[in-house]
């Protein structure tokens, strides 16, 4: 191994089952090449654990580019660590220093069981998808692409809001796990967008009252936009917030009809 | 697969493959290390799972390679081509979707799913 090599302690959380109680395990960690990602250097634990006879690490991974949203941990307290804008995946082990000793962490929320290790159940979020994240549609062939205009700042938002991976960063960083970063980016992709607008109102009242079965309130601490991988503003909590007010007007029996 | 199942394939080849895979499978099956339970999330039986899968995939696809007598998009058997070195399909024979039936104890079996062309028909189609 080169000389730049690294030599770091790893605090690791191993929780056999979500019944069992966790507790944190230290591994000495040498040699590791600084170019490597924060998964490869579990793998490259996980390799010789397994040579070892003790279970590897358990945790979530598919895609390591940042776009899938299955990886995440809490890495020295921080939601997919402390660099800002990525997935764990994305991060590398030339952020830390020689000799680093590194908690890791599953996502902690009470709407994420510890499955095993460090890996959570986020299934809360597919509720909130399921209640209204979804258009309406008329099937046959496609109508002419531009016969809906859609002006490029919009395009733009809801892109931003769109590009929400729904890995649960922002519940996790979150000191009330509120998920409202997350609610906000899928109601607000559809909402801004013309194609949203028959369910706009009733989407938003779905998938916010979702939310509150599952998730805790929010503050306006703003740790859920630092911790975002996506780098999603909160701004987009307002819209949601601003559609949800609308909303309870809107869809009042009889009301429906104002415009 | 690379060597013997990959782009361009033969009868040797594919007899080759089909008579490497259960061997390997075999050592496979019989010396792996997964350690945990099955009681909870494993992500060692997971991908050992998956592992099995491929070694029966593998030669399913070697078997349908070796029965196709024929040249056919991807499937391009080094004894069927033309003067050109070009894909040589045999419609005759061949114009079939293979649907292969797993069996417990024993070789899969083949069904035939034929393709009817109504409207646009089968042809030779040529780059040159």
């Amino acid at each position: 191994m080169s000389e730049d090599a690294l030599h770091i302690t790893v605090n690791v959380w191993r929780q056999a089952n979500p019944d069992e109680a966790g507790r944190m395990v230290t591994y000495d960690v040498p040699n590791l090449n600084p170019d490597m990602s924060f998964l490869e250097m579990l793998d490259v634990l996980n390799d010789r654990l397994l040579i070892d006879g003790e279970e590897p690490i358990a945790f979530e991974h598919d895609c390591r580019e940042g776009i899938c949203g299955s990886c995440g941990m809490m890495i020295n307290g921080q939601a997919h660590g402390p660099e800002r804008g990525t997935a764990t995946c994305q991060l590398h082990m030339r952020k830390f220093r020689d000799g680093d000793v590194i908690n890791v962490e599953p996502f902690r929320a009470a709407a994420f069981p510890v499955v095993k290790d460090l890996v959570v159940n986020r299934s809360a979020l597919d509720r909130i998808v399921e209640a209204g994240g979804y258009i309406t549609v008329t099937p046959g062939s496609a109508q002419d692409a531009n016969l809906t205009l859609v002006p490029k700042p919009v395009a733009d938002a809801a892109f931003d809001a769109a590009a929400c991976i729904q890995c649960g960063a922002c519940v996790a960083a979150c000191p009330n796990g509120a998920g409202q970063l997350f609610a906000s980016a899928k109601v607000s992709h559809l909402n801004l967008l013309p194609q949203g607008q028959p369910e706009r109102y009733s989407r938003v009242e779905a998938m916010v009252d979702t939310m509150e079965e599952y998730f805790g309130s929010c503050t306006n601490h703003a740790e859920c936009e630092a911790a975002c991988p996506k780098s999603i503003s909160i701004d987009y909590i307002a819209l949601m917030n601003r559609d949800y007010l609308k909303a309870k007007i809107k869809n009042r029996r009889l009301a429906s009809q104002v415009p | 697969m690379w060597d013997n199942c990959g782009m361009a394939r033969s009868q040797q080849s594919l007899e080759k493959a089909l008579s490497d895979i259960p061997p390997l499978r075999e050592e496979f099956e019989k010396d792996l290390r997964v350690l945990g339970s099955a009681e909870t999330l494993n992500q060692s039986l997971e991908k050992a799972g998956r592992v099995t899968d491929f070694f029966e995939l593998a030669e399913l696809l070697v078997r349908d390679a070796l029965h196709r007598e024929e040249s056919c998009g991807g499937h391009f058997r080094v004894e069927h081509q033309t003067e050109d070195g070009e894909a040589l399909r045999d419609d005759e024979h061949f114009a079939y979707a293979a649907a292969w039936e797993h069996r417990a104890d024993g070789d899969p079996v083949l069904h035939k799913e034929p393709l009817e062309f109504k409207y646009v028909h089968l042809a030779q189609r040529s780059y040159k």
